[in-house]
């Protein structure tokens, strides 16, 4: 790659910075900083709405899938084997182009949120799932043997302590989603990779401009482990 | 107080109980001993139904337990049970251990919950130890919390299923001791045990257990000193 000077104008020209201000790569980032943040915004957005919808639904369907009733543990296996079982990207367009409009009129970012939604829910759902039986079967009996009801045990014995036992899976969870949203650039969502696809086709920087897509998901991602290893840390006992 | 009648038992094709009877009365103490594998511990547990009977009739103080409709959620607010691995709430404080039933169950107020608690720590030898998490208790006091727990909730009947099984040699003086307090109170108690020395000392009346059979029963004199039934003389012989 030819970066516009030699090796003696590198070791006695001017400083890094200002070199660097001669590269067009360089630059069509620095100009583009506020489309990169715009896109970043929404991939953020995105996410926080598909956790949102997520949890509820891993919720729900974990505990469906522990259900005695058949019917309603059918539903939720059927549910986590569906979006567990194909690819992200398939039911983003299949909700988006298929479904969705058959139920109500969407923008992309609607069914954007709904299918990652959707798709996190089954994986979150399983998580949750074996958080719950993580728990020492003792603690039920011990909860139940005070005079507890089933659903005051799950409240105030299971759940705090399979929340303590899911929170590194689920930051997990969360970080996959967050860039698996880049998969919804495929339906015109102008979140940070389709901010990358557009200005990459117009400068051709794929280095910089790719790499600068990457630099802005990593900041994001780190920072939910970040969130994760604090409350994990909240959260000890010892 | 607590009358059983022909309770059965099995788990798959393996029966557990086979046909217990049995009466106690209040403010005794009764130790069931046996080998492992008796059916101990899964007598002990139909009577607050953590395992449900095939077959066969508990009664507390006249209500069955064992009935459909039994409302067993505040049956077994009368029975407090202690478990041979403690099962303390390792998220909650040994102080919020023993007063979260009181304030979610019986909806008592925090304070009066806290008093109750702190007063049972105390008599428990644990007065100081109020917020401490379990995992930083031996295992002598995280089976006195367990019993100081249990007995938050003000009893009719304790349930000990092998309390000192788990614990170090030098540990189970501790807890025998809170136990046999608690004996001496007049607390009707059922103690599945391995402790000779406890169950002749405290207990009023010792069952023997053996392959689901109530094999003899009697005072602690009649069963240590004169034991009837050959399968009795064959265990004791080994234990003691």
């Amino acid at each position: 790659m030819n970066l516009g000077f030699t090796n003696t104008e590198w070791i006695f020209g001017t400083t890094i910075i200002d070199r660097l201000h001669e590269i067009y790569g360089f630059q069509v980032v620095v100009n583009n900083l506020p489309n990169f943040g715009m896109g970043a915004w929404l991939t953020l957005e995105i996410t926080v709405f598909s956790i949102a919808i997520g949890m509820v639904l891993g919720l729900i369907a974990a505990l469906g899938r522990m259900s005695k009733i058949k019917v309603i543990k059918s539903i939720a296996v059927a549910y986590i084997d569906f979006f567990r079982g194909t690819p992200l990207f398939v039911q983003i367009l299949l909700l988006y182009f298929g479904i969705i409009p058959l139920i109500f009129d969407a923008s992309p970012i609607q069914s954007a949120i709904i299918a990652c939604g959707l798709n996190s829910g089954a994986y979150v759902a399983e998580i949750i799932r074996a958080g719950i039986q993580a728990v020492d079967k003792g603690q039920m009996e011990a909860a139940r043997s005070l005079g507890m009801t089933h659903g005051q045990a799950m409240i105030h014995i299971i759940f705090p302590q399979a929340f303590k036992i899911v929170i590194p899976p689920l930051i997990n969870e969360f970080i996959m989603l967050l860039k698996d949203t880049s998969l919804v650039s495929a339906i015109s969502v102008g979140e940070l990779t389709h901010t990358g696809k557009m200005l990459y086709a117009s400068t051709y920087q794929a280095v910089w401009v790719w790499g600068a897509v990457c630099v802005f998901y990593f900041i994001m991602t780190k920072a939910l482990s970040i969130l994760g290893d604090w409350t994990e840390r909240r959260l000890a006992t010892e | 107080m607590i009358v059983v009648n022909n309770l059965h038992k099995s788990f798959g094709k393996l029966e557990v109980l086979k046909g217990i009877d049995c009466h106690i009365h209040q403010k005794e103490v009764v130790c069931v001993i046996g080998p492992s594998g008796s059916g101990k511990s899964t007598f002990l547990r139909c009577i607050n139904r953590l395992e449900e009977a095939q077959q066969g009739k508990i009664f507390i103080d006249g209500e069955e337990v064992t009935a459909p409709n039994a409302d067993i959620n505040r049956i077994r607010q009368e029975m407090g049970m202690v478990f041979q691995l403690f099962n303390l709430f390792p998220h909650k404080t040994t102080l919020e251990n023993v007063t979260l039933a009181p304030i979610k169950i019986k909806k008592m107020s925090k304070e009066k919950a806290d008093d109750i608690a702190i007063g049972l720590l105390r008599k428990v030898g644990l007065g100081d130890k109020d917020h401490v998490f379990p995992s930083q208790l031996s295992g002598g006091q995280k089976q006195r919390v367990a019993i100081a727990r249990a007995l938050a909730m003000q009893p009719k009947v304790m349930l000990f299923d092998e309390p000192t099984s788990s614990l170090d040699p030098e540990m189970v003086g501790e807890v025998l001791e809170v136990m046999k307090d608690l004996a001496h109170e007049g607390m009707t108690m059922i103690v599945v045990t391995h402790e000779m020395g406890f169950a002749r000392e405290v207990g009023h009346r010792v069952f023997f257990m053996d392959e689901g059979i109530l094999m003899e029963e009697g005072t602690p004199a009649q069963i240590f000193d004169n034991p009837q039934n050959p399968r009795t003389q064959s265990f004791l012989s080994k234990v003691l």
